[in-house]
């Protein structure tokens, strides 16, 4: 572990953040309302929340990509005022640098911060034989599967060794089978160095399974944090085990009895004409 | 199909089609030959012009010269793309102000521009550079503009997340997609390049194959006017080869179309 991490324990502190977009006819959208979430040092949270719920918007904020309108963001207690370079960011979408090869890709995290190419590359071949990819070095992205690129991403982000991960929804266009291993590849890097963690996902099974904090977002617009629930999972575990358990099924109960409804009242907002996802 | 089988079926074509031009030049169908040779010239005839030129060595210079201003324009006219494209695409205000007489000037039908060009630079090579360049640039300039402007938001985030300051953005992402641009629309450029040093010499030069066609049409030697377009086609073949080659090493990491993996 670095010795940088202050010990106040908390890594983002989201205070009262609102989050509000300038739409058409000079109408204003707030995606997110005072919104508090705080995330621990080493704490795997999971935001989970219907279509449209501005989960991304959430992330987006404590990645310092969007300013909020009200409210206040502070990373290990210093307010965040540019782009946090503490974090290491996972897209939902494709970010890999078509351009650059498996190798190029995860070095290029290392060699903008000034380590010298060689340096660099040594250390991206080390991190894509942890992500399973050395064979795929020299691969573009084109070449790989969703399932490989999503593990470049992986170790493109990891080798800043960030202290904080943000994660969208990453193994979304992955199917089942995949993001069970993805899953598990992650918790296994994760246990290694635990880094503070706010993943969203859709997915509450794949939220319990992984985290140790479950949030539940309200259904969007002026979406909130309405619920937020400890997992009472015991670690290490294998996400594709842990499902079996009974305290997975009552927990998964409780949260889903309050998810129900927001994710119908998200749907019945997403087939309005001008909703924004 | 198969290579051989379809390399076959290509020259079936070129022998079909040259074969007919032959018979009827040469052949009196009902007393008439359909094609004037005078008009038509006959395929031996322009095959005979284009083999003399080569024993003779003549054709070589006018080759070079119009190879020399196709060149000229394609680096000039990619150069000032690249670099006026992409300050424009960083500098919207730039952009904005400029965009109607870019618009102006790219509407213009680049042949009128000749006689300036050849008012100002001369006979020589220069003149017909300069067309040239006109029409390269503006395929190169909208090109590199369009890829600057189109680097996927998503990629660009990830950027500025890996730490990336202005210049390394420029470097790792505007450029290599810029270039991709670029290198997608190499054909068309390459081709203008070409068509504006031959459009340049049948104007107005002392060289260049454009001023063989443009000699042979002034005496009606219909033979020479087809010997010079052959060797033209010839001379635009290879160099299209030569840009599929750079091209094929140079995005290496383009997808193939249509190969779209999960």
């Amino acid at each position: 572990m670095k010795g940088g991490k202050t010990r106040s324990g908390k890594a983002v502190s989201l205070d009262a953040v609102t989050v509000a977009f300038n739409v058409a006819d000079r109408r204003v959208y707030t995606a997110v309302e005072r919104a508090d979430l705080n995330v621990a040092d080493g704490e795997f949270v999971a935001i989970v929340g219907p279509t449209g719920c501005g989960k991304s918007t959430l992330l987006n904020v404590a990645a310092g990509l969007l300013r909020p309108a009200a409210g206040a963001v502070r990373i290990f207690d210093q307010p965040l005022t540019r782009l946090n370079h503490q974090a290491g960011y996972l897209f939902q979408a494709d970010a890999l640098f078509p351009w650059k090869t498996a190798l190029e890709n995860v070095a290029i995290g290392l060699e903008t911060a000034g380590v010298d190419s060689v340096e660099a590359r040594a250390s991206a071949k080390t991190w894509l034989r942890r992500v399973g990819l050395e064979n795929f070095a020299n691969r573009y992205p084109h070449m790989l599967s969703g399932g490989q690129r999503k593990r470049v991403g992986l170790a493109q982000v990891l080798i800043r060794d960030p202290k904080i991960l943000l994660m969208d929804e990453p193994f979304g266009p992955l199917d089942a089978q995949t993001r069970q291993i993805m899953g598990n590849q992650l918790l296994e890097l994760w246990t290694a160095d635990r880094k503070a963690v706010m993943f969203v996902t859709h997915d509450l099974e794949e939220a319990i399974a992984l985290a140790d904090r479950v949030v539940i977002m309200s259904a969007g617009p002026n979406s909130k944090i309405i619920g937020d629930w400890r997992v009472p999972l015991g670690r290490p575990r294998d996400i594709s085990e842990v499902r079996l358990e009974k305290e997975f099924h009552q927990l998964h109960r409780e949260i889903w009895n309050v998810l129900k409804s927001e994710v119908l009242k998200g749907y019945e907002q997403s087939t309005k004409v001008g909703a924004a996802s | 199909m198969n290579r051989v089988t379809l390399l076959a079926l290509q020259l079936l074509v070129g022998v079909v089609l040259i074969g007919t031009w032959q018979v009827l030049t040469t052949v009196p169908i009902g007393g008439v030959k359909l094609l004037p040779p005078f008009f038509f010239s006959t395929p031996y005839d322009v095959g005979a012009r284009i083999v003399k030129w080569l024993v003779e060595g003549t054709i070589w210079k006018h080759l070079y010269i119009t190879l020399l201003e196709s060149v000229l324009a394609f680096v000039i006219g990619s150069v000032a793309g690249v670099m006026i494209g992409f300050w424009f695409a960083r500098q919207q205000l730039v952009a904005a102000v400029f965009d109607p007489y870019i618009k102006m000037m790219n509407a213009l039908p680049r042949v009128v521009l000749a006689p300036i060009f050849m008012l100002w630079l001369g006979l020589g090579i220069w003149s017909k550079v300069a067309l040239g360049f006109t029409l390269v640039f503006f395929v190169v300039f909208f090109n590199v503009y369009q890829g600057v402007k189109e680097v996927s938001p998503t990629i660009l985030a990830n950027a500025r997340m890996l730490g990336m300051s202005e210049r390394q953005l420029l470097r790792h992402v505007y450029w290599p997609s810029a270039l991709s641009w670029m290198f997608s629309s190499l054909h068309t450029s390459v081709g203008f390049a070409v068509v504006g040093a031959v459009v340049g010499e049948y104007l107005g030069s002392a060289a260049g194959l454009g001023y063989l066609i443009q000699q042979a049409e002034g005496v009606f030697d219909v033979a020479g006017v087809f010997a010079g377009m052959f060797v033209l086609a010839v001379f635009v073949i290879l160099i299209d080869l030569l840009v599929s080659a750079v091209e094929k090493r140079l995005l290496v990491w383009r997808p193939e179309p249509g190969d779209a993996r999960g």
